[in-house]
């Protein structure tokens, strides 16, 4: 067996694992990245699309040049990475258990910060029945074979699911010069961005269905068409309302979820995302144990991933150096609670008993939500009990794109610690739209 | 009205706002635009009106690395209605590792000026190395 | 060539039988449909091996019920083939009267199985905690167990091949000619002479017979949907089954033997012999079946659903024996549930039958002296312990590379499993004998790196590479094909823009 020992081990070397590595490399910590891939970059390598660090590097990046970007950085420093190599336990202890092709290799480290990022939701996840044919595929499965593989699965597609991923293969395969016959969702409205919509669909007049679901897959061996119909409010389908596509591949961009089976063996405790709980360290149940990107909570902008993974791997870093990171369990942290309208909310707990030192360190605390539906000209608000501390306006808000705010530690200084901090949202007063 | 000789509804993309705006273009050749939110909508809906433009990320084929495609995009955006002639360019040509991320692939695409670089980097691919030399 | 046997079917009837009769120094050939061992009825059920108290006194289905459940724990010995007796709830609601479990615990006593009944809910909670308030009783049946039933149908399949038995499939039979003292099956590519036949054909055992001369009984496919849930550690402990309907053993609650749970299945009849879809209702049927044993069964984590077909006969009992119209022509049909439980039983019955029969007087059916009784222990990475992993990966670095990663599966293991004797050559070959891609990403990662896998050790282009049957093309061309002038072809038009 290999027994390795370092600082800071990051697990995942996509874009959370190498901002990380970076930030805590920076601090003056010896830094280890376990890639289980033979490249660095992750999921990024096959994103060939625009849309990239438009806010980082002010330049709208593919994918594959974003990881560059680090990977030169990387390159710079005397980070370790083991490609190749795949972690599959880990203890409260912060011991790492992984392999290679050159055997077991057992790492300890002093902080870990998890950054595994997440997985595609299934076919079986949302249950479509029907036959089970070669033809049927997520939307990154596709992708891999497109763009890195070489090969188109299919010439004739319907794809379930107008989040981003869908859309963009949509046009993806259409420049390929395959035909995409739908795309189609079960919310009332788009899932992913407005602008996607335009460019993937619109451009190539592929049809959007929304409130529309697949009912059926046919084709035994091989897909031969897909039957969708119309669903209600409460996502049952409306009888009479089928409308069948004769097509060869279904593509599903229906949902990801992070991937945190590893989180798990060292007794990591998830939460709402399905992802790990944190505070506003970005520390797990487990001291030491941090988490940043996908595999916390799904992302839309690489460059928020960039940000909470520099926290993240700075926290790590801190934590080495020996200042005490407050931990999630702790009796002074207060919960925040997801109110009305809210999907989800992080950090899942807020710490109030903070050092000066590391206040100072980490400033203001920052806050991650995405709302249920889609909703205009809004008052985002937290309440501390029946106290109002905060309060923003939003003339947009959608559950596709995440909204970060930042809470002043003054302000968190003076809440009632015993009651937790509630974010709401509440449509913006009459009266004050009517001022406008 | 009656001297409209074209008009269309564009979706601007500049911000979420995405307001509708609707661009008359007069016999005059003058625009008359409506339904736009800012001056940065109302630039992008004039020229997704005029010339539309687009900035398009593909592969190209390539030998002796680990993988048989490079991924590619136009340095600047180039007009929509070249996309598909771009796209059967780049159908049929080939590089070679290496590749280093940034490299101009095809100067001046069909005259557009814009280039088509690679967006990553490439090197020679272990295993070709070795059947090269096994043989020779 | 002249067989002395010819099996037609390789399901588990058809495996089980086929090393039964391998031990034998008799000539044996299996013809199979389809593409590999295991792919129709096999592995699409509950995956269940029966205590045996179910089925009714003097039928085919009790005899061999009883006969063959004991004889599991030495086969799965030899070949490797996990297996665990975790014991069976067969659960009486309130309202459902007690009368039921009381009758199947009557067969119990009878046929020499243990069985208890159990009356008091704390006791019966402190087994399975997750059990529905509603249980007024259960008849538990400790010999009762899982295993999985492809990999059984492959080890045994494998240990005949090992031992002589020729396997050919993509051969499914068209004709059969009774030559007096031989019969001529035809398939598309090749026929087969043989002095006697073995009908295992599962869902086309009627077919078969009638080809053979003998159309005395008509299978039905029954229907039965499944839904699959992730690992959930010891959520549902036992098999649980339902005071059951007259068209099955009704919807049950199981773990699998990889820790999976399942709901499932229902019973409809069809008259098709192909359909294997799932369908909203049926789904719909089976949660709430499932729901009334185990009522907060997390449905969140459904990794997939599939559906199997039944092959009932008319006589709703299993077919075992010589034909009485065409001589050596050896039944194994209808075989329904228990059937999985019972093909140890049936293997062995069917050949003392084939011995005894006055028609194979002609024909020497001696045991060998040089029966191979194992065969080589597949690695299965996952369950290693770390420095048994390290060594391996030292021999061979191949089981340092993660494939499936939902499932921890090695390239080493994919390899073998392409090269083991009757080896995968199809993507779903590598899965029934891995486990890769049966995860909670359902072949999202690996789909890509085991058809890759596939080309390099078949020697073959990714292209060729197939999910199972010859129809399951992956890949349309590589991409960049549709933009070139030799841009594929679909219904007649190329493909536009």
């Amino acid at each position: 067996m290999i027994q390795k020992e370092t600082d800071v081990v990051i697990i995942g070397g996509g874009p959370a694992g190498l901002a990380a590595a970076v930030e805590a490399n920076s601090a003056g910590c010896k830094v280890m990245i376990v890639e289980r891939d033979d490249g660095l970059g992750g999921i990024l390598q096959q994103c060939i699309h625009p849309g990239f660090g438009l806010h980082e590097f002010k330049e709208e990046l593919a994918g594959p040049e974003y990881a560059q970007r680090y990977i030169d950085m990387l390159g710079k420093t005397k980070i370790e990475v083991m490609k190749g190599t795949m972690v599959l336990d880990m203890t409260p202890k912060k011991e790492i258990f992984a392999i290679n092709e050159n055997g077991v290799v057992k790492i300890a480290a002093k902080a870990i910060v998890l950054a595994m990022g997440c997985r595609e939701r299934t076919r079986g996840a949302i249950k479509i029945p029907g036959f089970r044919p070669t033809g049927v595929y997520t939307a990154g499965t596709a992708q891999r074979f497109v763009n890195i593989e070489g090969f188109m699965p299919g010439t004739r597609y319907v794809i379930l699911g107008s989040g981003d991923i869908g859309m963009i293969m949509a046009r993806r395969l259409t420049w390929e010069g395959a035909k995409v016959e739908a795309v189609v969702e079960i919310m009332p409205y788009p899932s992913g961005l407005i602008r996607n919509k335009v460019q993937c669909l619109d451009d190539f007049g592929i049809p959007l269905y929304l409130s529309h679901t697949v009912v059926r897959v046919h084709g035994k061996d091989r897909v031969t068409g897909i039957t969708i119909a119309k669903v209600d409010e409460n996502w049952k389908m409306v009888p009479g309302t089928e409308i069948f596509f004769s097509c060869d591949t279904l593509l599903l961009s229906v949902g990801l979820i992070p991937e945190n089976e590893v989180s798990k063996k060292a007794g990591v405790k998830l939460g709402k995302t399905n992802g790990p709980e944190v505070n506003q360290f970005l520390q797990t149940n487990v001291d030491g144990i941090f988490a940043s990107g996908n595999v916390l909570q799904v992302h839309d902008l690489v460059d928020n991933v960039a940000i909470e993974a520099k926290k993240a791997g700075k926290m790590a870093a801190l934590a080495v150096k020996g200042m005490k990171i407050p931990s999630v369990n702790a009796g002074d942290a207060v919960p925040l609670v997801a109110g009305n309208g809210i999907g989800y909310v992080l950090p899942t707990k807020i710490n109030t008993i903070v050092d000066d030192a590391l206040v100072k360190e980490t400033g203001t605390v920052k806050i991650s939500l995405r709302v249920k539906k889609p909703a205009n000209d809004i008052n985002l608000k937290v309440k501390n009990g029946s106290t109002e501390i905060y309060k923003k306006f939003y003339k947009h808000m959608r559950p596709s794109e995440m909204i970060i705010f930042e809470l002043d530690p003054v302000v968190l200084n003076g809440i009632d610690k015993k009651l937790p901090l509630e974010v709401y949202i509440e449509p913006k007063e009459q009266k004050e739209v009517a001022k406008k | 009205m009656s001297d409209v000789v074209k008009q269309k509804e564009i979706i601007c993309v500049i911000c979420p706002n995405s307001c509708t705006v609707t661009v008359k273009q007069l016999k005059s050749g003058e625009l008359v635009m409506e339904g736009q939110g800012c001056k940065r909508g109302e630039q992008y809906s004039r020229d997704e009106f005029l010339d539309p433009k687009r900035t398009l990320a593909t592969t190209v084929r390539i030998r002796n690395a680990f993988i048989p495609l490079l991924p590619v995009r136009t340095s600047v955006p180039v007009p929509k209605n070249k996309l598909n002639e771009i796209l059967d360019v780049l159908a049929r040509i080939e590089v070679k590792a290496p590749i280093k991320c940034g490299d101009v692939i095809l100067e001046n695409v069909l005259g557009l000026s814009s280039n088509i670089i690679a967006t990553r980097s490439l090197d020679v691919d272990l295993c070709y190395k070795i059947a090269c030399e096994f043989h020779g | 060539m002249l067989y002395d046997f010819a099996i037609i079917g390789a399901g588990v009837t058809g495996a089980a039988i086929s090393r039964e009769l391998s031990k034998y120094k008799v000539n044996v050939v299996v013809i199979e449909k389809l593409s590999d061992i295991a792919t129709e009825t096999t592995k699409a059920n509950s995956g269940i091996v029966h205590a045996g108290y179910d089925a009714p006194a003097g039928s085919w289905k009790a005899k061999m019920n009883v006969k063959s459940n004991p004889l599991f724990d030495q086969v799965c010995n030899d070949l490797y083939i996990p297996f665990k007796r975790i014991g069976s709830f067969v659960v009486a609601l309130a309202g459902q009267g007690t009368g039921y479990i009381e009758e199947l615990y009557q067969n119990g006593v009878e046929r020499g199985i243990p069985v208890e009944i159990i009356k008091d809910l704390a006791a019966i909670k402190k087994l399975e905690p997750n059990i529905s308030n509603e249980t007024e009783a259960v008849l538990h049946a400790p010999t009762a167990g899982v295993i999985s039933p492809f990999l059984l149908a492959i080890a045994m399949a494998e240990s005949a091949n090992i031992n002589g038995v020729e396997f050919h499939f993509n051969s499914p039979v068209q004709n059969i000619e009774n030559m007096g003292k031989f019969f001529i099956v035809d398939t598309p590519s090749r026929s087969f002479q043989a002095k006697a036949i073995v009908n295992a054909a599962g869902l086309y055992a009627d077919e078969v017979s009638k080809m053979a001369g003998d159309e005395t009984f008509k299978i039905t496919p029954r229907k039965g949907e499944y839904l699959l849930l992730d690992k959930m550690g010891d959520f549902v402990r036992k098999v649980l089954f339902p005071v059951p309907t007259k068209k099955s053993k009704g919807i049950l609650v199981s773990p699998t033997i990889d820790g999976n749970i399942f709901l499932g299945p229902n019973a409809r009849d069809q008259d098709s012999k192909l359909d294997t879809s799932t369908t909203l209702s049926g789904l719909d049927e089976v949660i709430e079946g499932g729901r009334k044993l185990i009522p907060n069964v997390p449905l969140g984590d459904s990794i997939t659903n599939f559906a199997g077909l039944r092959a009932v006969s008319d006589t709703n009992d299993f077919i075992i024996g010589e034909s009485t119209k065409v001589p050596r022509l050896f039944q194994a049909a209808g075989i329904q549930s228990p059937g999985l439980s019972s093909c140890l039983g049936i293997a062995d019955e069917l050949v003392d039958i084939i011995k005894a029969s006055p028609n194979l007087s002609g024909t020497e059916i001696k045991l060998k002296e040089n029966f191979h009784a194992s065969r080589e222990k597949p690695v299965i990475f996952h369950d290693l312990s770390w420095s048994e992993r390290d060594a391996l990966i030292k021999q061979d670095k191949t089981f340092g590379h993660i494939i499936c990663r939902c499932e921890t599966v090695t390239e080493g293991e994919i390899v073998q499993a392409i090269k083991r004797p009757i080896g995968a050559r199809t993507v779903d070959g590598v899965k029934f004998r891995t486990r890769v891609g049966m995860g909670r990403c359902q072949g999202g990662f690996c789909t890509p790196r085991v058809i890759k896998l596939l080309a390099r050790e078949l020697n073959v282009d990714e292209e060729e590479i197939v999910k199972r049957e010859p129809s399951t093309r992956y890949f349309f061309g590589e991409t960049k094909d549709f933009r070139k002038e030799n841009a594929p072809i679909m219904n007649g038009r190329p493909i536009q823009q």
